[in-house]
């Protein structure tokens, strides 16, 4: 899955430790809720840093003990029609106040691309058939929201949403 | 009523934009039809059993003369020269090109109008009473607030793949014509003691497979808090509500499951953190609002009783209709008129392209230019003064609109069904026409008076079957199509389920099945009862015996 961060396909540094695989010493690793919880001890001692993955019926709320230990979060959009991940990028975001890397993975379409970006997320794992400038040409479709609290997070366009004013 | 500015134009323009490039994509093959399907169904395109069918979203029910003329000309243009009128203030057309749809939705955004959410799991048009501004009794208009909720709804990025649909209704009297507590929230607008305006909060009301009539969680929420209200609502909603089973899906079984209590704790903390971290609603953007509906300049009538009610005499047709049509307006010397969409026979709902310019003139003469659109499939003129009434009622007249029966039995409100229905298990529109027939004669119906009959081709529940006097709901047996009938629902203030009453009827018995209840009621009724007290009286036994009683 290639990856879009700031605009442009960007290298994945990141690696996915399944539950029962060992802990590698060094790199920048994501782990899954379970493990983090259990091995949080181990897995801030290690060089390196840490992300997490996030199932989508989890309660985002759960994150806060760790969340200053974490510089990546990844959340799952098991189809583009389940939206729950949107809402728990918005609790990360505006209530935990995480500020690393907020990552799409799953059913991620470029056509809800500016949605995703709006509600937190900054990077996605795309699918081959949608390139980066066609995420870029539908962000740019629409310059207006009407939803103020709801901001792109930096990089993501440069012109998608340039004003807002309800909620 | 609402202009929009810079910013709404702007916005609904970029919007058909980028769709007119989808539809270009898929057109081309650069878009399979599964990718597509979300895409059209965000602006309210669906594929029906025949064609494409777009639904035009008539935010709470308000149309200009010149909005509907417009969308005569459009039905002329894109359609076979009809438009539908449905039960959530929304108009359709059935058969439409998709490689039109692009220009159809910018000839829409000419007259500040699009089908923006109109489908799809996201929060559909907000409907509001549809005498809104006019009523009586009406602690203040629900459409301002009604309209914040649209212009807030509008592709909200966190809630645009919900569960399930998402209906909002407003309304600010104690009447309910909006089916306020069918809706997943229903919003009243009151007045506590302090004289502050705020809202009762109505969660989890909803038709369809599992009916179920809303729960208050909040008895008043200031105005300011709305949004962020609603936001904690349908976040809590977002997160947790079932997306196993689309029967299951709406917020009404979240409640039903989860319990108002856990449900009502979660969104207030929710809500709690939302108010420190996101502004109120503006009162400047409140206002500016505001501003847009507020109430004409009435005029002085010459309003000479006497010389009505000799015309009221001289024409017994006009008399007739006055009766049934008029309703009362806060305004001295002016009435609320409704105009049936209900011709004997006809196809509930439906409007043909001369109908709509006609209203559009008939408006223009003679309520401020302004149309009103009902959940009863009904149109309504909300300004027309008393001394006029009887000038229009010639005019309706000559566009076949001016049927005497509104509130009564040949007023259906009935679902599209397997006419045009991609989900119907059985026709709803022949039924309700040939019950319109069996009732054809008026004087008869304004005999048995108000009643309610509401048909349903599945049990989506479209056609608000359960909500009625008498509902019918098609359904479909190896094969055979057969109709049950539910008694005993309501839709007004005390808003009531009904119950299915027995086995179902082929499409000939029910409708002689419908008649036997009317006789049955109209034998058994006390003086000045309704269908429904009588109903609620002597309950469903007299009623049962008499269908099902075997010769
Ligand atoms: S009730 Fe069923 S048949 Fe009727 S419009 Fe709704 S989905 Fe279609």
């Amino acid at each position: 899955m290639p990856l879009l961060k700031d605009g442009r396909i960007v290298e994945d540094h990141w690696q996915f430790i399944g539950d029962d695989d060992d802990i590698p010493v060094q790199g920048d690793i994501v782990v899954s809720f379970e493990r983090l919880k259990n091995s949080i001890e181990i897995l801030v001692m290690r060089k390196g840093y840490l992300g997490v993955r996030l199932d989508n019926d989890a309660d985002a709320h759960d994150l806060a003990p760790y969340i200053n230990n974490l510089a990546l979060i990844a959340l799952e959009f098991p189809a583009f029609t389940d939206g729950r991940a949107y809402s728990q990028a918005r609790l990360i975001t505006t209530q935990l106040n995480f500020t690393g890397e907020l990552r799409a993975t799953g059913n991620v379409l470029a056509d809800q691309g500016v949605f995703m970006s709006r509600c937190g997320f900054d990077a996605f794992e795309i699918d081959e058939h949608q390139p980066p400038h066609l995420w870029l040409s539908l962000a740019n479709a629409m310059s207006l929201a009407y939803q103020k609290g709801y901001r792109a997070r930096a990089g993501f366009s440069p012109r998608a949403v340039v004003a807002s004013r309800v909620g | 009523m609402y202009r929009y500015d810079e910013f709404d134009a702007t916005f609904v323009r970029q919007r058909v934009a980028q769709f007119r490039e989808q539809v270009a994509r898929r057109l081309e093959g650069g878009l399979s039809e599964d990718e597509f399907k979300p895409l059209r169904l965000m602006n309210g395109l669906y594929l029906q059993l025949h064609a494409y069918m777009l639904r035009v979203a008539i935010p709470y029910g308000t149309l200009s003369s010149r909005q509907m003329h417009k969308l005569a000309d459009i039905s002329v243009k894109y359609d076979k020269g009809y438009g539908h009128f449905t039960t959530r203030q929304n108009i359709q057309f059935n058969w439409p090109e998709l490689k039109d749809v692009p220009d159809l939705l910018d000839e829409l955004a000419d007259v500040e109008m699009h089908a923006i959410q109109t489908s799809g799991n996201c929060i559909r048009n907000v409907t509001a009473d549809h005498f809104a501004g006019v009523a009586v009794g009406e602690v203040e208009d629900p459409r301002p607030v009604a309209e914040l909720i649209r212009q807030w709804s509008s592709l909200h990025p966190e809630f645009t793949f919900l569960p399930r649909k998402f209906k909002i209704a407003v309304i600010g009297t104690r009447e309910d014509r909006a089916v306020m507590k069918s809706h997943d929230i229903g919003l009243r607008i009151v007045r506590n003691d302090g004289g502050d305006t705020g809202y009762e909060v109505h969660v989890g009301g909803g038709l369809g497979r599992t009916p179920m009539v809303s729960r208050l969680i909040r008895a008043f929420l200031p105005r300011p808090d709305l949004l962020n209200y609603l936001e904690a609502i349908i976040r809590v909603y977002n997160l947790i509500g079932r997306r196993d089973n689309k029967y299951k899906a709406r917020i009404k079984i979240l409640l039903h499951e989860t319990g108002k209590q856990e449900v009502t704790r979660l969104v207030e903390k929710e809500f709690d953190q939302l108010k420190k971290q996101n502004d109120a609603v503006s009162p400047a953007e409140y206002e500016r609002i505001a501003a847009y509906f507020q109430d004409p300049a009435y005029e002085d009538t010459d309003f000479n009783l006497d010389a009505f009610d000799e015309k009221r005499k001289q024409h017994p047709q006009f008399n007739l209709w006055l009766n049934s049509s008029l309703s009362e307006h806060r305004q001295r010397g002016y009435s609320i008129v409704t105009v049936s969409l209900k011709p004997i026979g006809g196809i509930p709902g439906d409007a043909s392209a001369e109908q709509m310019h006609g209203v559009a003139t008939c408006a223009e003469k003679f309520s401020l230019s302004e149309i009103r659109v009902s959940h009863e499939q009904n149109l309504v003129l909300p300004f027309v003064k008393k001394q006029d009434l009887f000038e229009l009622w010639q005019g309706l007249k000559k566009l076949d609109l001016a049927t005497p029966n509104v509130g009564l039995a040949s007023d259906i409100i009935a679902c599209p069904g397997m006419d045009y229905c991609a989900l119907a298990t059985a026709r709803s529109i022949p039924i309700a026409q040939d019950i319109s027939n069996r009732f054809a004669d008026l004087e008869r119906q304004h005999d048995v008076g108000e009643l309610k009959i509401k048909i349903s081709g599945c049990i989506n529940a479209c056609g608000h079957h359960h909500v009625a006097n008498i509902g019918i709901l098609g359904l479909e047996k190896k094969g055979v199509e057969f109709y049950q009938i539910t008694m005993g629902g309501e839709a007004g203030e005390n808003t009531a389920i009904g119950t299915v009453i027995g086995r179902g009827f082929s499409g000939t018995e029910v409708i002689d099945a419908v008649e036997t209840l009317v006789d049955t009621y109209v034998e058994l009724r006390q003086e000045n009862e309704t269908f429904a007290s009588t109903y609620s009286r002597l309950g469903v036994t007299p009623f049962k015996e008499a269908l099902y009683a075997t010769a």
